[in-house]
């Protein structure tokens, strides 16, 4: 037998959101199979927190949680010292989440200090910065699949491709736009009023920000069943660097024009299009999907 | 889309068509939309009726290339005045200049925006519904309005408040010079309605 690979689980600044998320794996007993945890604040592990602190032991892979504040301390040694000796030690480091990747919603606690391990937002900044061996998996928390795929491609000695945010192509190449049950919605400009109906797009009323953010919510399904956009919730975009940003159940419009088009369309080719979509009215996407009533 | 050769035939019936527009816009926009008849435009030209239905399969769909016709033309200028670097200040009064401007050299553009297409909704509710015809003018006025809030010079208002009030003004200023009411060149307001305009949508 192989022997199993060293995974080492660490947490910064954290709500510990990307931790529970990832016990919803489906394929858990397979990672307890294939990898070795040194640490991990839930799992069984081989040793405490308490022994890793000392900086003696060697891990595969490094998984970061949370945003990174080089003066925490995890049992009296720093996060500098911790993050600079497991992750020159390893040979992948994975952040865990947006804030491990980007800072998140932690950093703005304290901006100057907090950011994520290889970026600061979009700038490069922090202890992993321009590093090789850095992937990042934003969201807020990850999708426990995002962080499966991601471990069993190092199992399987495979390459994974990035993009210049250090997120893996084959899960953040796609928007959240991509595969939602409203697309008709939106090419037609039919918007919804309210949060939880089956009818209608969110993007002019409720600030959704599929159309605007790399992540496969609705290719890879929550839980295997679903997302938020498909249940009637806005995307907040948490899987880019400008996560968090404010007022998030509401689009931004400057005369009632949003001010942010999708991903790689110009403004004047989005309006044209839309304005042309919105001047006909399709009486079936104006009325109820399931109409009991009728 | 590299090396597709030019085809002679095509842009020679394409500038045949733009000269067809262009006189049947004199005359709707003189003569009135319902008394101008497809003979009537064909005679003008020196065509044949049956050779002018190549151009156009019915009086209603010439109608309708005319609106697009208009949006287009103005929806460049438009879009020129919005890519140049000066302030949403001077862009106003490059706007009333511009619109001025065409309305002086080519009023049937403005005459046949204000006296067919507004007047006779009936022949474009079909076709012309919504932004459908007038979307190159519109989507342009968008981007000017965008980009006057986003740069903090504009109010943040509904759309079609400043919309109005800025293409209401400038119609009715044109309608007013067309009826023979004003009492100086229409280019003579241009500063005063610029600053009228500005006033009105800028952020107090
Ligand atoms: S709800 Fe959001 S993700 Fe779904 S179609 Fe509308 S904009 Fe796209
Ligand atoms: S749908 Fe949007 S907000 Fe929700 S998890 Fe996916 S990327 Fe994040």
């Amino acid at each position: 037998m192989k022997p199993r690979l060293k995974v080492l689980w660490l947490q910064g600044v954290t709500c510990n959101g990307n931790t529970h998320s990832f016990l919803n794996y489906p394929h858990l007993s397979y990672v307890l199979e294939t990898f070795e945890f040194l640490y991990h604040s839930l799992l069984p592990s081989t040793y405490t927190l308490e022994e890793i602190s000392t900086c003696v032991h060697e891990c595969d892979i490094l998984i970061f949680e949370g945003a990174y504040d080089p003066r925490m301390e995890r049992v009296g040694t720093s996060l500098e010292t911790l993050v600079s000796y497991y992750g020159s030690h390893a040979k992948y480091v994975i952040a865990a989440g947006s804030c491990a990747s980007f800072g998140g919603m932690f950093k703005h606690s304290d901006p100057e200090h907090i950011t994520g391990l290889g970026f600061d937002e979009k700038e490069p900044k922090g202890p992993l910065a321009s590093s090789p061996k850095l992937i990042n998996l934003s969201g807020c928390p990850i999708h426990p699949e995002w962080m499966g795929y991601t471990l069993r491609m190092i199992a399987d000695n495979k390459p994974i491709a990035v993009d210049e945010l250090r997120r893996p192509k084959e899960l953040y190449s796609y928007l959240a736009h991509h595969g939602c049950t409203r697309n008709e919605y939106f090419e037609w400009k039919v918007d919804s009023d309210h949060f939880g109906t089956k009818e209608g797009c969110l993007f002019y009323k409720q600030g959704c920000r599929g159309p605007m953010t790399h992540a496969s919510c609705n290719k890879i399904l929550w839980n295997d069943v679903s997302s938020k956009t498909r249940v009637g919730t806005p995307c907040f975009g948490c899987t880019e660097p400008d996560f968090p940003r404010i007022n998030m159940f509401e689009t931004k419009t400057n005369m009632s024009i949003p001010q942010d088009v999708p991903v790689g369309i110009s403004k004047r080719s989005y309006l044209t299009m839309a304005g042309i979509a919105k001047s006909f009215h399709i009486p079936r996407l104006e009325k109820r999907l399931i109409d009991d009533d009728a | 889309m590299k090396n597709i050769p030019e085809k002679p035939a095509t842009t020679k019936k394409e500038d045949r068509k733009t000269s067809i527009m262009q006189t049947a816009l004199k005359l709707f926009s003189t003569e009135g939309f319902y008394t101008t008849t497809m003979p009537s435009i064909a005679k003008t030209l020196g065509m044949s009726v049956g050779n002018f239905y190549n151009y156009f399969a019915s009086k209603d769909q010439l109608a309708k290339e005319l609106m697009l016709y208009i949006s287009t033309v103005l929806g460049d200028k438009l879009r020129e005045i919005n890519m140049t670097d000066v302030s949403v200040k001077e862009k106003v009064t490059m706007i009333v200049h511009m619109y001025f401007s065409i309305a002086r050299e080519r009023p049937e553009l403005i005459e046949y925006f204000l006296r067919v297409f507004l007047s006779n909704r009936e022949i474009f509710t079909k076709e012309c519904t919504g932004m459908v015809c007038v979307s190159g003018f519109v989507t342009e006025l968008m981007l000017f309005f965008d980009e006057g809030v986003q740069s903090g010079e504009l109010k943040d208002q509904d759309f079609f408040s400043a919309l109005g009030l800025f293409m209401g003004y400038l119609g009715g200023m044109v309608f007013l010079n067309g009826e023979e009411v004003l009492t100086k060149p229409l280019n003579e307001y241009e500063t005063a309605i610029a600053e009228n305009i500005y006033n009105a949508l800028r952020k107090q």
